[in-house]
């Protein structure tokens, strides 16, 4: 061969090999959990994130005053220690353990609570859940920009280790929200030199249990123990892989094989499998605060007559699709709010009565269904266990022709698309679900305020709006109770602006004998610093 | 000639440029954008900030001139100012810039599409010489039925399979995941036995082409060794299709795969190129397009180029 050549070939050859080298050997040490935990995690930071997968990550980096409690799912000391609540439920007086400090290093106070919670209000970070703040007084105000001033928010710190938080009115919830990622405390000094890439910075001071060690697209989160986390002598593994994983099937494999050891993602285990799964010691399922039912567009006719959408309701079958469809232990649902929910029982909701509905729509003009206009189903197309929604409108539309004798069209829709078309109000049913942020009746009843972006049914009711007012500025929890209640009854009896189709079941899916620490609760609460394997 | 390719490199900007334009549009056109999520946040202005954050309230050309760094903005003090270009800024993962994403991917993308291209090479040219020098004997139709299967079965079954036996049942290969040499194996197997096939079929036809041509009776006349014809003679020119089609293969190879990537859940830049349209992740979406059209139009330049070196009678004119 020609030397120059020769030269040519072998320098491609060695950039290659180099290459390939740094393309795909790591030689990283293996992690002692591997959870596969959903997909990739769009961020990591506490005021930005809003998919609960994401959340359970960030938990384990920022924790804020208060944190869940892995066995029940309720509000227990975080970074305050004990608090204060004022008579009249609207003042709390947090007290910060006196030992706080930063991963690096440098003392957590109570400035950098406050900072935490300014940057969340601020319309410049751009947090989606920033209205889970504005339960404290002037925080909506300060949003929106009528004040300016950070002084007149109604939280401050009296000194370095307490914060005096002021509410607008009682909120029966507020301990829970003091946990919601939103509030948690994140690095000053990181944000500020880091700007949105804040999260690259090596150290990267964390409040939680554990620190970032590497967060690559599609691969891995990589998590070490922090050692200067105030319950560092409870965190049980020292290194901890998420991996976000895009398709059920190799969800399961690496499962199988004992690459992963957790899989928790109800929509990364193949629906097709879901009965053989069940089966199996892995699977371990308990209720969760999740509500699986459909919206109407109450603004098309003729589902702007309540005695339609009451039809629909009470000719809905939801033991059949329960026992047919779902096999994760999902029970019926005939309201809205899931049984277990905290302080509040809900009204019992219409149940399958074929005969009544008929009658219903008789009245509204369509006996026997007769002259009732063809309409569309809403759904979009997705792997996994939401894979479920196409099967459900299949039955929902075998359901209603017979028991009411209407032909529904089924339309399957882009993910993005879907939620626009929602917003926008271009559907006449859409399958919807809703998973709590917090354990109360407030999460679900909330949404269906005239206001709510989250509404999107077109369904507004001044009477509604006013209970959960009411309920809301009540210390007396059985009074609340009682309201919101009230609101309930409205919106699935009265006006059935929703159907309400079953509550969900979560499930955590791992060998009992290897791994522990996953303790079953509502809010399908499972802090990754509680689990270990051996 | 060197003109003539610094002509055609001059070109690269212009159509990058018309590249991006078009997928800007193309992107905002499609319904549904980066925030329509199951939730929204609790005050319609919450959403508005989201959209002002981003400039996505904007009209749609002052959005695309902003993308390229271009727009001129009256900051708070009256002065002007040049606003930042908006291309790095990833709407999906909102922590990481368009930059990060794609430094992350391609690396994990090239070297499997650069070991995929090479076992592509690997078995596809063997086989296809085998095939025509054997023309018409069991080895041409069995290699001929192995290159037809190899096409015929796509990715999407071919990789489950591969799973099932050597990582399920064998134990052979991790199922997949990245980071160590045998995380390779698999996916490379899977991505590029498609090509093989392909290039087998490319060279046998090359081939018996060349075959035929006057140079390779004059070479047989001569006295010449059968092998040393095939192999000196034919190969170089019946290797010109293979040539041809290797260009936008090793693109297609480059920018990674997204069923393999899905299936053995590699961190590659084909899960980004589907999933970013997916999410509405209009600046991702837009960048990894022109990383593909500059890797499309740099391979097809490369690929000019090897021809002049095998094919001294190829001339490129002005």
């Amino acid at each position: 061969m020609h030397p120059a050549r020769a030269l040519l070939w072998h320098s491609l050859a060695g950039a290659g090999l180099c290459l390939l080298a740094t393309g795909c050997w790591r030689g990283e040490p293996a992690a002692a959990l591997a959870i596969i935990n959903g997909g990739e995690p769009e961020s990591l930071d506490p005021a930005i994130v809003t998919l609960a997968a994401d959340m359970r990550i960030t938990k384990a980096l920022f924790e804020g005053l208060l944190r869940l409690d892995g066995r029940t799912g309720r509000p227990s000391p975080g970074w305050a220690d004990s608090w204060d609540i004022s008579p009249d439920g609207t003042v709390y007086t947090f007290h910060l353990r006196t030992n706080a400090f930063w991963s690096t290093g440098e003392p957590l106070t109570s400035a950098d609570v406050l900072y935490s919670w300014r940057r969340a209000l601020d319309p410049a970070t751009g947090s989606d859940y920033a209205g889970q703040l504005f339960y404290i007084h002037n925080a909506e105000p300060f949003y929106l920009g009528k004040t300016k001033d950070p002084a007149q928010l109604g939280f401050s710190a009296p000194d370095a280790r307490t914060v005096r938080v002021e509410l607008e009115h009682p909120v029966a919830f507020f301990l829970d929200l003091c946990c919601f990622p939103t509030l948690a405390i994140v690095p000053r000094r990181a944000l500020a030199a880091g700007g949105d890439r804040w999260l690259m910075q090596r150290p990267l001071p964390s409040s939680g249990p554990y620190e970032l060690v590497a967060w690559r697209l599609n691969d891995r989160v990589r998590l070490r123990k922090n050692p200067r986390y105030w319950d560092a002598a409870q965190t049980r593994s020292a290194l901890v892989d998420i991996l976000p994983t895009a398709s059920p099937n190799t969800a399961l494999n690496l499962y199988q094989t004992g690459a992963a050891d957790i899989i928790w993602d109800k929509d990364l285990m193949p629906l097709e499998l879901m009965d053989v799964v069940r089966r199996r010691p892995d699977f371990h399922n308990f209720s969760f605060l999740g509500t699986c039912f459909f919206r109407f567009n109450v603004t098309r006719p003729p589902f702007n007559d309540p005695r339609v959408r009451r039809a629909f309701a009470l000719a809905t079958d939801k033991t059949r699709l329960t026992r047919k469809l779902t096999f994760g232990g999902e029970r019926p649902a005939s309201h809205f709010v899931p049984e277990g929910v905290a302080n509040y029982e809900s009204p019992p909701g219409l149940a399958f009565d074929p005969p009544q509905a008929k009658q219903l729509l008789a009245q509204a003009g369509y006996p026997d269904g007769r002259g009732f206009p063809r309409f569309q189903f809403l759904y979009f197309s997705s792997a996994g266990g939401a894979k479920i929604q196409g099967q459900l409108a299949v039955e929902l539309q075998q359901m209603w022709s017979e028991n009411l004798g209407v032909q529904m069209d089924l339309r399957q829709i882009e993910r993005k698309i879907f939620y626009n078309a929602q917003s926008r109000l271009d559907f006449d049913l859409a399958a919807s679900s809703w998973v709590g942020d917090y354990n109360d009746a407030n999460t679900f009843l909330d949404m269906f305020t005239s206001t709510s972006g989250n509404n999107r049914t077109g369904w507004k009711n001044a009477h509604y709006d006013e209970l959960l007012d009411q309920a809301n500025s009540l210390v007396d929890i059985p009074r609340r109770a009682g309201l919101l209640r009230q609101a309930e009854d409205l919106l699935v009896n009265q006006e059935a602006a929703i159907v309400p189709l079953y509550f969900y079941a979560g499930f955590t899916y791992f060998n009992d004998a290897h791994v522990h620490g996953i303790y079953p609760n509502l809010l399908d609460e499972h802090p990754i610093q509680d689990i270990w394997k051996n | 000639m060197t003109a003539y390719f610094l002509k055609r490199l001059a070109w690269f900007g212009p159509l990058l440029l018309v590249l991006s334009f078009l997928s800007f549009l193309l992107v905002h056109a499609a319904p549904g954008g980066p925030f329509d999520r199951e939730r929204r946040p609790a005050a319609p202005e919450i959403e508005h900030a989201l959209l002002a954050k981003y400039h996505l309230d904007e009209p749609l050309l002052k959005q695309y001139v902003r993308y390229l760094g271009l727009l001129w903005e009256r900051d708070p003090d009256g002065h002007w100012r040049r606003a930042p270009a908006s291309f790095n800024i990833s709407l999906k993962y909102r922590n990481h810039t368009v930059t990060d994403i794609i430094k992350q991917a391609l690396p994990v993308s090239l070297s499997l599409g650069l070991l995929s291209f090479l076992f592509a090479l690997g078995v596809g040219l063997p086989l296809g010489f085998l095939s025509a020098a054997r023309r018409g004997q069991w080895a041409d139709y069995a290699a001929a039925f192995f290159a037809l299967s190899a096409v015929c079965v796509p990715g999407l079954v071919l990789a489950p399979m591969l799973v099932m036996v050597f990582s399920l049942k064998w134990r052979l290969f991790p199922v997949g995941l990245w980071g160590s040499p045998s995380h390779v194996i698999l996916p490379v197997i899977a991505l590029g036995l498609y090509f093989a096939g392909r290039i087998a079929r490319l060279f046998r036809e090359g081939m018996l082409d060349v075959l035929h041509a006057e140079f390779i009776t004059t070479a047989r006349a001569k006295g010449l060794r059968e092998t040393t014809i095939l192999l000196k003679h034919a190969s170089r020119l019946a290797v010109l299709p293979v040539v041809s089609y290797a260009g936008p293969m090793l693109a297609d190879v480059l920018t990674g795969s997204f069923v393999i990537e899905t299936l053995f859940q590699i961190p590659g830049l084909g899960l980004h190129l589907v999933n970013s349209s997916l999410n509405a992740d209009y600046t991702l979406t837009v960048g990894l397009a022109l990383l593909y059209g500059g890797l499309l139009l740099a391979l097809n330049l490369l690929v000019d180029l090897v021809y002049v070196l095998l094919d001294r009678r190829v001339m490129y004119e002005r």
